[in-house]
C-alpha cells in the first residue's frame, strides 16, 4: 500500500517539478531521491509500518513475496535512473514528465504485485502500460519512435480488449472477480466439477493477453518493432522492469488456476515456451543491430521465464524473483552502454575493451549473465527455471530443447564480447563516459557476480 | 586445506597478475605461482591424513549443494600433472615475446584454477561450475592470442563444449532431484532412484558432454582447428590437461553413477572410440601440418583411453590412470618442440622442413625421445599404460583389441614420418639458418624427458597413487 500511494504522489511531484525548475540535474536528483524513499517505504511495509488501512474489500493482498518483488523492481529502476539519467534528460524536451511517467509505471507495478482480483489486475496492467505508450513516443521528432508508439498502442489496446473479454467471461461464469478459483468438488459425489465453458474460455483469453504483455510467441510481433523504435533508454526500462512485473502478475494469476484448464494447460504452456524460445533465439542470431538483438533476446529470455509458469511450485516463485533481478540488472547494464554509443550495430562495440577496459569488463559480465554462464546471476536464474520444470515433470524434452537453444544464445551474446575484445576499432560516444558511470556499471557487474556466487543472499530475504 | 590451496593460489595470483604493467614481472609472478602450486600438489601426494585432503563448507543450503572438495588417488595424480605442466609451459615460453603479457599469464593462471577445481570437486554443482570456468579463460586466451582464424575457431570450440555442458547440467539437475535428500554430493548421486529408461537417458546426457571434451569421434571436429589456431601455450593446456577433464569425469561422474548403463553401452562407445582411433591415425599419417598431426595423434590416444575405460577390466583402469599422466607429459613435450620449430622457421608445414638434425642437435634428440614416447616404445612412460589398456581391451573383446591394436603400428608410422621429415633430409632455404632450441625451453624439456624415462622404468609410484580409485571402480562394477 505504501508503495502504491507514494509512487503516485511522487509522480505528481515530478510532474510539477518541471514548472519550478528547468535544471535537468535537479530533476534527475529529485527522482533518485523519490526512488530511494520509495524503496525504503516499500520495505517498511514488510514490517507493518506506515500502512494506510484502507478496506480494499480483498481486492489487494500484500504478501512478502509481492513486496519483495516490488522492492526488486524499485531497486532496478533506481539503478536504471542512476545509470541512464543523463540519457533520459537528453531525450526530447520534457525530462520531468518522463520521470513522472516512470513513477506512474511503478504504481502499476506495485498494484500488480499485490492484486487479488481480476479487476485490480486489469487496473495494474493499464496503469503500467499507458505511460509506456507515451514513453515509446517520447522522441517526438523521430518517425520511428512515433510509429513504434502507435503500433504499441494499437496492439496494446487490442490485447487489453481481449483481457477484458476474458475477465467478463469469468465473471459471467463464477459471479466474482476473485482469483482464488480452482476446481471445486461437488458435495454429493466428491468428484471434481467440470469448469464451465465460459470459465475456460475466459481463462484462455486471459492467458493470451498476458502472453502478449510479456511478449511470448506467438503474440510477440510487436516487441522487436517497439523495442527498436522506442528511444533506447525507455526500451531498457520496458524490457526489464515492466516485463518482469508482467511475468510476476502472469504467474500469480495462474497460480491457483491451472486446474481450471486441466490437461490443456500441459499442452498450451509447453507449446508457448517452445515457440517463444525458438523464435527468440533463432531470430536473434541474425540481427546486426545490438538493440534489435536485445529485443529478440528478451523474447528468448521470456521463454525461459515461462518455465516458472509451467512449474508452478516453490522453485518457480523463488526462481522468477532471481530471474527478474539478474535479468534486469544485466539488461539495464548493457543498455546503459548501448545508449551512449553512436552506432547501435555490432561494429559500434569494436575495440571498446582497449579504450575502456572497466566498461568492457562490466558489459561482458552482463552478457555472460544473460547467456547463463556460471559465476553470474544469470546461471542460477536459468538453473532455477530448469529445476522448476524438472520438478514439475512431464516436459523433460522441452528442458533439453531449451538448453540447446541456450547454447544458440551464446552465439549472439558472445558476438558483442568478440566485438569488444577481439576486434579493433574506435567506439564513438554521444556523450563523455564519466568515471562515475564506469564505476556504477562495475558495481552492477559485481552484484551480478555476487548473485552468481551466493544466490542465497537474495533468496534469504525471501524467507524472512 | 590442500584442495583449497590448489585452487586459491592460481586464482589469486592470476587476478593479481592482471594488474601488473610489465611483461617481465607478470612472467615471474606467474612462474612463481605455478611452482608454489606444484609444491602444494607434490605435498598432497605425500601427505597421508585424509582430513587434509577434504574440504567441505555449506554453500547453497537451499539447493542442497555444498562446496565440497576431495582428493583421491586420481585427483592427486591429475593435480600433480596440472602442477607440473604449468611451470613447464611457463618456462618454455619464458623468453618469448607475448603481447600484453600480464593479461595472458593472468588468464593462464585462472584456467589452472578452473582445472584444479574440476579435478577436486566432489559435489556435482561445484563440478559443473569449475567445468565451465576452466573454459572461459581458454576462450579468451585463444581468441586474443591465437592464429589467423582464431575467433571463428574458438567460437566453434566454445559453443561445442558449452552445449555439452548444458546437457550435462540438465542431467545433473534431474539426477540430484531423484537422489536421496535432493543433494548434489557424489555419494548421494550414486544412490539415486532411477528407472532403467531414466538411467540410460541420463547416461547419454553426461557422456555427450564428456565425449565432446575428450574428444571422441564424431564429436572431435572442433579439436584440430582449435589446437592449430590457439597459441601453443594454450594448446599445451588444452591437450595436456583439458582433455583429461573428459576422461576424469567419466571415471568420477559416469562409471560409478551409472554402472549398469555403462556396461550396457560399452560396445557402442568402444566402437566409436576405435573408429576414432583409426580415423585419427590415418589422418595423422597424411598430415603435412605439424600442429594438426599432433592434434590427430592426440585424438587417437584419447580414443584408446576412453575405450579402455568402458572395458570394466582392472588392468585397463590402471592403464588409463598411468596413461592420463604420461600422455599429458608427452604431448606437452611435443608441443614445446613444435612451438620451438615454428618460432624458428616461421612455418608448421612438414614439406618445408628438413635437415634440422644438423642445425639443432639438442632439439633433434629431444624430439626423437618425445616421438618414441608418443609411439609407446618400451622404457618410455606410455608403454606401461598402453600395454595395460590393450591387455584390458583384449580380455573384454579380442576383436576390438585387434582392431585398436593396428593403431600401435599407425602411431609408429606417423610419428616416425614426422621425425624423418623434420630432422633428416637435405637442408632447404627455410632451415638453413636454424639454430638450436632456447635455453629455458630446453630445461623444461629436460625435466619432461626425465619424467618420461623414469615413468617408463619405474611406474609403480603412479600405480600405487591411483590404486584406491581403481579399487573403488572395480567394486562399483
Amino acid at each position: 500500500m505504501n508503495a502504491i500511494i507514494f509512487s503516485a504522489l511522487w509522480g505528481v511531484v515530478m510532474m510539477f517539478s518541471g514548472i519550478v525548475t528547468q535544471n535537468k540535474k535537479t530533476i534527475t536528483g529529485l527522482s533518485v531521491l523519490g526512488l530511494v524513499l520509495l524503496l525504503f517505504i516499500n520495505c517498511l511495509h514488510a514490517y507493518g509500518i506506515w500502512v494506510i488501512k484502507l478496506d480494499t474489500l480483498g481486492a489487494l493482498h500484500f504478501d512478502s513475496i509481492g513486496l519483495f518483488f516490488n522492492a526488486i523492481a524499485i531497486f532496478a529502476t533506481l539503478l536504471y535512473v542512476v545509470l541512464s539519467g543523463k540519457d533520459i534528460e537528453n531525450t526530447g524536451v520534457h525530462a520531468a514528465e518522463y520521470y513522472a511517467l516512470l513513477f506512474f509505471v511503478l504504481t502499476g507495478v506495485s498494484i500488480l504485485t499485490a492484486f487479488n482480483g481480476l479487476l485490480m489486475l486489469f487496473l495494474g496492467i493499464e496503469i503500467m502500460t499507458i505511460p509506456l505508450y507515451i514513453l515509446t513516443g517520447a522522441d517526438k521528432r523521430n518517425l520511428k519512435s512515433n510509429e513504434a508508439s502507435l503500433k504499441y498502442f494499437l496492439m496494446g489496446s487490442f490485447s487489453t480488449g481481449i483481457m477484458l473479454m476474458g475477465i467478463a467471461l469469468i465473471y459471467g461464469a463464477t459471479g466474482k472477480f476473485g482469483i482464488a478459483g480452482g476446481i471445486s468438488l461437488a458435495p454429493s459425489t466428491g468428484l471434481a466439477v467440470r469448469p464451465s465453458f465460459l470459465e475456460v474460455g475466459g481463462m484462455i483469453l486471459l492467458f493470451v493477453s498476458m502472453c502478449f504483455k510479456v511478449s511470448a510467441a506467438p503474440f510477440h510481433f510487436w516487441t522487436p518493432d517497439v523495442y527498436d523504435g522506442a528511444p533506447a533508454v525507455f526500451t531498457s526500462f520496458m524490457a526489464t522492469i515492466v516485463k518482469s512485473a508482467g511475468f510476476f502478475a502472469f504467474i500469480k494469476l495462474f497460480d491457483a488456476h491451472t486446474a481450471v484448464l486441466g490437461d490443456s494447460w500441459n499442452i498450451l504452456v509447453p507449446f508457448v515456451i517452445l515457440i517463444t524460445l525458438l523464435i527468440g533465439n533463432i531470430t536473434a542470431v541474425f540481427q546486426q543491430s545490438v538493440k534489435r538483438m536485445l529485443a529478440y533476446s528478451s523474447i528468448a529470455q521470456a521463454g525461459f521465464m515461462l518455465f516458472a509458469l509451467y512449474g508452478n511450485n516453490d522453485l518457480s516463485k523463488e526462481g522468477i524473483l532471481l530471474y527478474a533481478f539478474s535479468y534486469s540488472l544485466a539488461t539495464i547494464g548493457i543498455f546503459a552502454v548501448l545508449i551512449k554509443l553512436k552506432d547501435y550495430s555490432l561494429d559500434g562495440f569494436n575495440g571498446l575493451a582497449t579504450e575502456y577496459p572497466l566498461l568492457a569488463f562490466s558489459t561482458a559480465i552482463c552478457l555472460l549473465s544473460l547467456a547463463g554462464i556460471p559465476l553470474t546471476g544469470g546461471f542460477f536464474a536459468k538453473y532455477y527455471m530448469l529445476s522448476a520444470a524438472i520438478k514439475a515433470g512431464g516436459i523433460f524434452w522441452l528442458v533439453i530443447v531449451a538448453v540447446l537453444l541456450a547454447a544458440v544464445s551464446v552465439y549472439y551474446y558472445f558476438r558483442v564480447i568478440q566485438a569488444m575484445y577481439f576486434k579493433s576499432g574506435a567506439p564513438s560516444f554521444n556523450q563523455p563516459i564519466t568515471k562515475a558511470f564506469q564505476f556504477t556499471l562495475f558495481g552492477v557487474a559485481v552484484m551480478i557476480i555476487l548473485l552468481g556466487l551466493f544466490p542465497n543472499l537474495l533468496l534469504n530475504f525471501f524467507y524472512f | 586445506m590442500i584442495p583449497v590451496l590448489l585452487i586459491l593460489i592460481p586464482l589469486i595470483t592470476g587476478l593479481i597478475t592482471f594488474a601488473f604493467s610489465t611483461a617481465d614481472s607478470a612472467k615471474k609472478i606467474a612462474l612463481l605461482s605455478a611452482v608454489a602450486t606444484l609444491v602444494v600438489a607434490g605435498w598432497s601426494v605425500c601427505c597421508t591424513p585424509a582430513s587434509a585432503l577434504r574440504f567441505d563448507i555449506a554453500w547453497l543450503p537451499v539447493m542442497g549443494s555444498r562446496f565440497t572438495l576431495e582428493m583421491d588417488g586420481m585427483s592427486k595424480m591429475l593435480c600433480l600433472l596440472t602442477g607440473i605442466s604449468f611451470p613447464m609451459i611457463f618456462l618454455a615460453i619464458f623468453r618469448q615475446e607475448t603481447k600484453s603479457a600480464p593479461a595472458f599469464f593472468g588468464w593462464m593462471l585462472l584456467s589452472q584454477a578452473g582445472l584444479m577445481g574440476v579435478f577436486l570437486a566432489a559435489d556435482a554443482l561445484v563440478f559443473y561450475f569449475f567445468w565451465e570456468l576452466a573454459l572461459i579463460p581458454v576462450y579468451f586466451l585463444c581468441s586474443i592470442w591465437g592464429g589467423e582464424r582464431r575467433i571463428a575457431v574458438t567460437f566453434k570450440f566454445f559453443i561445442y563444449t558449452f552445449l555439452g555442458s548444458l546437457l550435462m547440467l540438465t542431467g545433473i539437475i534431474y539426477l540430484s532431484y531423484h537422489s536421496p535428500g535432493a543433494s548434489f554430493a557424489i555419494e548421494a548421486l550414486t544412490k539415486a532412484a532411477l528407472s532403467e529408461t531414466q538411467r540410460n537417458g541420463l547416461f547419454w546426457l553426461f557422456f555427450i558432454a564428456f565425449a565432446i571434451k575428450m574428444p571422441i569421434f564424431p564429436l572431435h571436429t572442433w579439436q584440430p582447428d582449435a589446437y592449430e589456431e590457439s597459441p601453443t601455450a594454450v594448446t599445451m593446456v588444452m591437450s595436456g590437461i583439458m582433455v583429461k577433464m573428459g576422461l576424469y569425469a567419466v571415471v568420477r561422474w559416469l562409471l560409478p553413477v551409472y554402472p549398469q548403463s555403462s556396461a550396457l553401452y560399452s560396445d557402442v562407445i568402444i566402437a566409436f572410440s576405435v573408429i576414432g582411433i583409426l580415423y585419427a591415425s590415418f589422418i595423422a599419417m597424411q598430415q603435412n601440418n605439424l600442429k594438426r598431426l599432433i592434434a590427430y595423434s592426440s585424438i587417437a590416444h584419447i580414443g584408446l583411453m576412453c575405450a579402455a575405460l568402458f572395458t570394466a577390466q582392472p588392468s585397463a583402469y590402471q592403464g588409463v590412470m598411468i596413461q592420463m599422466f604420461s600422455h599429458g607429459i608427452n604431448v606437452i613435450g611435443l608441443w614445446i618442440i613444435a612451438d620451438a620449430i615454428e618460432k624458428q622457421l616461421g612455418t608448421r608445414l612438414l614439406s618445408e622442413m628438413g635437415g634440422l638434425a644438423q642445425k639443432a642437435p639438442t632439439l633433434a634428440i629431444l624430439l626423437v625421445i618425445m616421438g618414441l614416447a608418443n609411439v609407446a616404445l618400451p622404457l618410455t612412460n606410455s608403454f606401461i599404460g598402453e600395454f595395460m589398456m590393450f591387455n584390458g581391451l583384449f580380455r573384454y573383446n579380442m576383436v576390438w583389441a585387434g582392431v585398436a591394436g593396428i593403431s600401435i603400428i599407425l602411431a609408429a608410422v606417423y610419428t616416425l614420418r614426422m621425425i624423418q621429415k623434420v630432422l633428416y633430409g637435405p637442408l632447404n632455404p627455410t632451415t638453413e639458418t636454424a639454430t638450436d632450441i632456447p635455453a629455458t625451453a630446453k630445461w623444461a624439456l629436460f625435466v619432461l624427458v626425465v619424467l618420461v624415462i623414469v615413468g617408463g622404468v619405474y611406474p609403480q609410484p603412479l600405480i600405487d597413487l591411483t590404486n584406491d580409485t581403481v579399487q573403488a571402480l572395480i567394486t562399483k562394477h
